[in-house]
């Protein structure tokens, strides 16, 4: 399995081969839809991760010491970064989720969809997932 | 004649930048307006020759920023018709001036069983400090519904409006629909209810008529940044009879008459609720901006927005599944739009990568989102400087991101 860093220059790399912008929001518009849907049950208020945008579902579980992810959203675009960031954490240890740093979408250009809580949503699901793994570091120990 | 609009485009720096290699198109004013140079000018002008406190240094550079801030007030008086100097209280911006008055006047004329009424289209700004005016005083408050047009329901209004009635609060135009509410009317049926009135006219004083003597408005609050002037600025008109009767809204320096350890006595209008070192450059700044939009007649000015509005308007409705909200009796400026199938915030960055920048989501209005049952809009909004050409590229990225969006 690949580590969170090779991942993200993995991620990287793909992005390197569409200079357009158009070209990298199809792509990533792909991969939301190409993700695995989340499973109903799973979109629940507790699961609802609010932005000012959009909405977005972030379902949580950790397994002896690592972090599971499933995420949606009403948004193409947030669901696909969201794919890119399941992409990056699920499945990882939850010590390297908790610690990790994520430097992939400032690399590929898309970083504004970072840069304030108030937009949509992303920001708060990254500081979801990490105050999750802290959590799940503790109960695999 | 017809607005020089080509002239009007040299005098703003920032239409001519790029954004990721675009030309910038912008479509964001009922946001903040962008700045003609002149109002650039007057900022770096006041900075570079005669920075100093004001009202109370015996020295030239506070002389010379002291008339500047002063004759910037007289310049807002100007423009919106006040009777007196002193009626204009500097803020830092709508909210603030807003906030002034639910805290002041509350505080001497809301009391427990009154009823304050304000809309269903109303900004946070004037609407949240009317709740907390209402909780803290014990105080009720009914909210105006508006009809599918996006007109508000005048009927409802007229049969909240009751001898209970202390104070109606609504905006001119709604940041969110557009719409240009009947003031006139409004204000009327109030003060014949018996109440007062507060006029939130940041969406309107650039646009619209903005006669406080001729609206009959008790309170009038606007902000520079969206009237081609700096951020952090805001006026609060208010009728002499009324601030007089207000206790101050802040303590401190510029606020006060005497100090003594028994007891303070307060400035007289307008400095009683302007405590503290003022924003001096702000005022200076907003007035270069009312003395350039005044060197242009207004008329003309109105013509030309409503002549690109009209073509904006018409172009988005040719777009497939793209549907218009707020379609009242009159409008102004903007235009609140979403396309089936389409999410506002994909809409929107997909426009962004292309130059144009437009607002998504809700505004900041979130009762007037829950009434349209929607989460969020697409809202392209003008200024004087927008021509047809920024629409036909809207319109045009539209289409370009409807190919990546529904393929």
């Amino acid at each position: 399995m690949l580590t969170i860093q090779e991942i993200q220059a993995q991620i990287i790399e793909d992005f390197s081969f569409l200079p357009e912008w158009d070209e990298r929001y199809a792509y990533l518009i792909e991969l939301g839809q190409k993700s695995p849907p989340m499973a109903e049950e799973n979109r629940t208020e507790d699961n609802l991760v609010r932005g000012c945008q959009s909405l977005v579902w972030l379902a949580r579980e950790c397994h002896q010491g690592v972090v599971y992810l499933q995420a949606d959203s009403d948004s193409l675009i947030v669901k696909g970064l969201a794919a890119l960031l399941l992409q990056v954490f699920s499945g990882q240890p939850a010590e390297e989720v908790s610690q990790a740093d994520l430097h992939f979408f400032e690399t590929i250009g898309l970083n504004q969809h970072l840069s304030s809580q108030r937009t949509n949503g992303l920001l708060a699901m990254v500081n979801e997932i990490r105050s999750f793994a802290v959590q799940c570091v503790g109960e695999g120990s | 004649m017809t607005l020089d609009v080509q002239k009007i485009r040299a005098d703003f720096p920032i239409l001519h930048t790029r954004v990721y290699g675009k030309p910038l198109v912008y479509l964001d004013n009922a946001a903040t307006t962008q700045k003609p140079q002149a109002v650039i000018d007057a900022i770096v002008d006041y900075y570079t020759r005669y920075n100093s406190n004001i009202h109370r240094a015996a020295h030239h550079l506070s002389n010379l920023a002291t008339e500047a801030h002063e004759a910037a007030r007289r310049t807002v008086q100007r423009h919106i018709n006040a009777e007196h100097e002193y009626e204009i209280i500097f803020t830092r911006g709508t909210t603030e001036a807003i906030n002034l008055v639910a805290y002041s006047f509350g505080e001497v004329f809301i009391n427990p069983g009154d009823e304050v009424i304000f809309t269903m289209m109303d900004h946070h700004s004037n609407f949240v400090p009317w709740q907390m005016l209402c909780e803290r005083r014990g105080a009720n408050y009914h909210v105006v519904p508006f009809d599918e047009n996006g007109d508000l329901r005048l009927d409802i209004y007229q049969n909240l409006l009751n001898s209970k009635t202390r104070l109606v609060a609504f905006n001119h135009v709604s940041n969110s629909l557009g719409t240009v509410n009947p003031a006139q009317e409004i204000i009327r049926m109030a003060h014949d209810a018996g109440a007062v009135v507060l006029v939130d006219a940041a969406q309107a004083v650039q646009h619209v008529d903005h006669d406080v003597r001729a609206l009959d408005a008790d309170f009038y609050a606007f902000s520079g940044h969206k009237i081609y002037g700096p951020t952090g600025i805001g006026v609060l008109y208010g009728k002499e009879k009324w601030l007089d009767a207000m206790p101050p809204y802040q303590g401190g320096g510029e606020m006060i008459e005497r100090v003594t350890v028994e007891k303070t006595t307060y400035n007289k209008l307008p400095f009683k609720f302007e405590a503290g070192t003022p924003n001096i450059v702000g005022p200076i700044g907003m007035a270069a901006a009312l003395d350039y939009l005044n060197a242009l007649d207004f008329t003309e000015v109105r013509a030309h927005e409503d002549a690109v509005l009209a073509y904006a308007r018409k172009k988005l409705l040719e777009i497939d599944g793209l549907k218009i909200y707020g379609n009242g009796k009159l409008h102004t400026s903007i235009v609140p739009f979403n396309i089936e199938g389409v999410h506002h915030y994909d809409l929107g960055t997909l426009l962004d990568t292309r130059g144009v920048a437009v607002r998504t989501g809700h505004h900041c209005t979130e009762p007037i989102m829950a009434a349209l049952g929607v989460e969020g809009t697409v809202r392209a909004s003008l200024a004087l400087y927008n021509n047809f050409e920024d629409i036909d590229v809207l319109v045009e990225s539209i289409h370009q991101a409807l190919k990546i969006l529904r393929r």
